[in-house]
């Protein structure tokens, strides 16, 4: 098994059960990802567990690790993930988080950002856009969620790989099983936080990069210019011809502009 | 046995190609109401409630749909509340109140003010809400049960504990409840679920004896819930009875074959109970448990491939969803002719096919899913109701004395002992013969 290869662990971790993904060795990213569920271990967290420890956890009710019933919120999770770092030691890593997963990171960021070395956002979600909508999980049937979600997923091998093709009763189950905590968590205000624009001014001193596609059909790209607002020296790279995945979509750019932001 | 006449109470008029267009009622858009036409409709079936009042039905049943043409009803409780001033006799039965979409308190003060007004002849149903109700009121789907349990308990404290008294659940918080609105019926009203086939439901209307309304689903599952209702009744230490079992049925009569398939061919328009919303709204993430949802992901699978074809069936009916999205009415009213689905006819031909149902069944609440939507003429319909109450109804109350089918207000549901040998007695009778 190639050290870049991951390995799933459970652990107890802040009076709850936890799964996570994890590979390669080093100081710590912490992942998280998205709303749909853990995508698979995917070919840029390959590259990176060459250099560094990648940790993904399964975030509680998304499918793996049993949901834990006081987390009602994504601020409430982000205070779980908070005391995990704390049990876990890893505490000062650079962490990442795309879409859901981002307004987790920067919820994390908002409330104990000396808990990072890092805050990484891909298309998160958690501040509303001024202009457009975050796209309606629920209006319509997810593999028309995951189609909008890359500009042009029939060339994306990587895409195709993951969610092309039919879907198995298996996907099907677990996709149920990632929106139904998603919408637990986040139903109203969807899918964001009117007051994480105003907290993440705790995070001013926290070195923070933004990736972001412009075609970004899930989360529109104008949060971004709020974001920034928000964490005053936040940096913002766009990504031309890109949807809601860059991380997929070009994932050598991606990995590029990530490595110089990693601490 | 109480015999009530329902109606879904259409928007008749919206245009057959925007649903089909749509694949679904839900989500057609409201562009398509006129509000002058949509009250007159209204009118015209608070009249036809009235009518059944006077051609001697029981009661009248109301449902409810937010935010969809196959049912301008959304707020059943403004039609039952005329229904309590209008009518002297019949019972106004809700199935059901969607508890997890309302506010629970208001609730409480609505029906028991129905309940006053119409001298104590409101019978409540709970219910969960189809997923779309819950997308038509952004009502979270994950915490669609717990609000029902929590609106439930809350409801019946409202209604019998004195107050002020404070109130803080997990859902809701009332911090004052003292309501000037308490129903005539003692405890609170009589109450019937209405279900499909979920045995979480059966379990409760047994728990908590009320009465449990299948809404029209096959005989070999409904009977499978009133067993389940029977034997979680037994546990509670009662004997189920026919009172506490009620069947919904379409059956249009006319005076003829001919025009009673003309008639009952409406039931069909834009695709009927199927097109009634697409699977993704009637399941949303979270609204089913995780059995549930197992159930469905294979139920929805094609068993050659392995493949997931969501919008495939729509469970219980035995119809193909994605052949009525080819929309072939036609053939979608010969199999729900076929199955049983629909009875039409004239009292002749509807009459056995009735005593079937009462035979196996063995209900005490009979309520007849009448027609309104598509072309329905007002004429059509008051004229198949005349022609079952002259005709159909007399012979089922006999068929009822015949058979011991008593209603709710003859026999209180959970007031029957079990037999001395502990072992409750059979609820209905699968061995009957087919008509």
């Amino acid at each position: 098994m190639a050290k870049s290869d991951c390995k799933q662990k459970t652990i107890a971790a802040a009076g709850a059960e936890l799964s996570y993904l994890k590979a390669g060795k080093g100081k710590p990213v912490l992942v998280l990802h998205e709303e749909l569920g853990n995508p698979g271990w995917l070919a840029w967290q390959r590259q990176l567990a060459e250099t560094r420890k990648v940790i993904v956890p399964l975030h509680p009710g998304f499918g793996v690790s049993p949901r834990i019933d006081w987390i009602r919120s994504v601020g409430d999770l982000a205070n779980y993930y908070a005391q995990v770092m704390l049990e876990q030691d890893w505490v000062g890593a650079d962490v990442i988080g795309f879409s859901f997963g981002g307004w987790i990171a920067a919820e994390m960021a908002a409330q104990n950002p000396g808990q990072f070395a890092s805050l990484t956002l891909v298309a998160p979600m958690g501040i509303k856009p001024p202009q457009g909508v975050i796209r309606d999980l629920f209006e319509a049937p997810v593999e028309q969620y995951l189609a909008a979600s890359v500009k042009d997923p029939a060339s994306s091998e990587e895409f195709t790989s993951l969610f092309g093709g039919a879907m198995t009763p298996e996907q099907f189950e677990h996709f149920q099983d990632a929106t139904a905590e998603a919408a637990r968590l986040a139903w109203q205000p969807y899918m964001n936080n009117p007051a994480l624009y105003y907290r993440l001014g705790l995070a001013r001193d926290l070195p923070t990069l933004m990736l972001w596609g412009k075609d970004d059909a899930i989360v529109p790209v104008s949060a971004a210019s709020l974001y920034q607002d928000a964490i005053r020296d936040a940096k913002l790279v766009l990504f031309k011809d890109c949807g809601h995945r860059p991380e997929i979509e070009q994932t050598g750019k991606f990995l590029k502009k990530l490595a110089n932001h990693l601490s | 046995m109480h015999i009530a006449t329902f109606t879904e109470r259409p928007y008749g008029p919206v245009p057959e190609e925007e649903v089909i267009r749509n694949a679904s009622f839900f989500g057609v858009s409201n562009r398509f109401l006129d509000p002058v036409k949509a009250g007159a409709l209204f009118n015209r079936y608070l009249d036809e409630k009235l009518y059944a009042e006077e051609l001697g039905f029981d009661g009248v049943m109301l449902n409810e749909h937010h935010a969809n043409p196959f049912t301008l009803g959304a707020v059943m409780d403004v039609e039952a509340a005329i229904l309590a001033r209008i009518t002297r006799r019949v019972k106004i039965s809700l199935m059901g109140n969607p508890l997890p979409v309302a506010d629970p308190l208001r609730l409480a003060e609505e029906l028991a003010i129905i309940d006053m007004i119409s001298g104590g002849r409101l019978v409540t149903g709970w219910v969960r809400g189809a997923g779309c109700e819950q997308i038509a009121n952004n009502i979270n789907p994950t915490y669609n049960r717990e609000r029902f349990d929590e609106a439930h308990d809350f409801i019946l404290q409202a209604w019998t504990r004195d107050g002020p008294w404070r109130y803080e659940g997990k859902h809701y918080e009332y911090r004052h409840v003292n309501p000037w609105a308490k129903p005539i019926q003692k405890p609170f009203p009589q109450t019937w679920i209405p279900s499909l086939v979920s045995p979480e439901t059966a379990v409760f209307a047994a728990r908590n004896r009320y009465s449990y309304m299948a809404l029209a689903t096959f005989l070999p599952p409904t009977m499978e819930m009133w067993n389940l209702y029977a034997d979680t009744a037994a546990e509670e230490g009662f004997q189920a009875g026919p009172e506490c079992f009620g069947y919904l049925q379409k059956v249009v009569c006319a005076d003829t074959e001919e025009e009673a398939h003309e008639l009952g061919k409406n039931y069909v328009y834009g695709g009927g109970q199927p097109a009634f919303a697409r699977p993704e709204w009637m399941f949303p993430a979270g609204y089913n448990s995780k059995a549930a949802t197992k159930r469905l992901a294979y139920a929805l699978s094609d068993p050659e491939t392995n493949e997931a074809v969501v919008s495939g069936k729509q469970a219980g009916s035995g119809v193909d969803v994605t052949e009525t999205r080819r929309y072939n009415n036609e053939v979608l009213y010969e199999n729900l002719l076929r199955n049983g689905q629909i009875i039409a006819g004239t009292p002749d031909t509807v009459l056995p096919k009735i005593r079937h149902i009462l035979e196996r069944l063995r209900p005490g609440i009979f309520s007849i899913w009448h027609i309104e939507g598509g072309s329905t003429t007002q004429e059509q319909s008051m004229r198949s109701m005349k022609l079952l109450a002259d005709h159909v109804l007399p012979q089922m109350r006999e068929w009822a004395r015949e058979l011991d089918l008593p209603a709710p207000d003859e026999v209180r549901p959970g007031s029957r002992k079990l037999p001395p040998s502990g072992q409750r007695d059979p609820v209905c009778d699968p061995g009957a013969r087919a008509a």
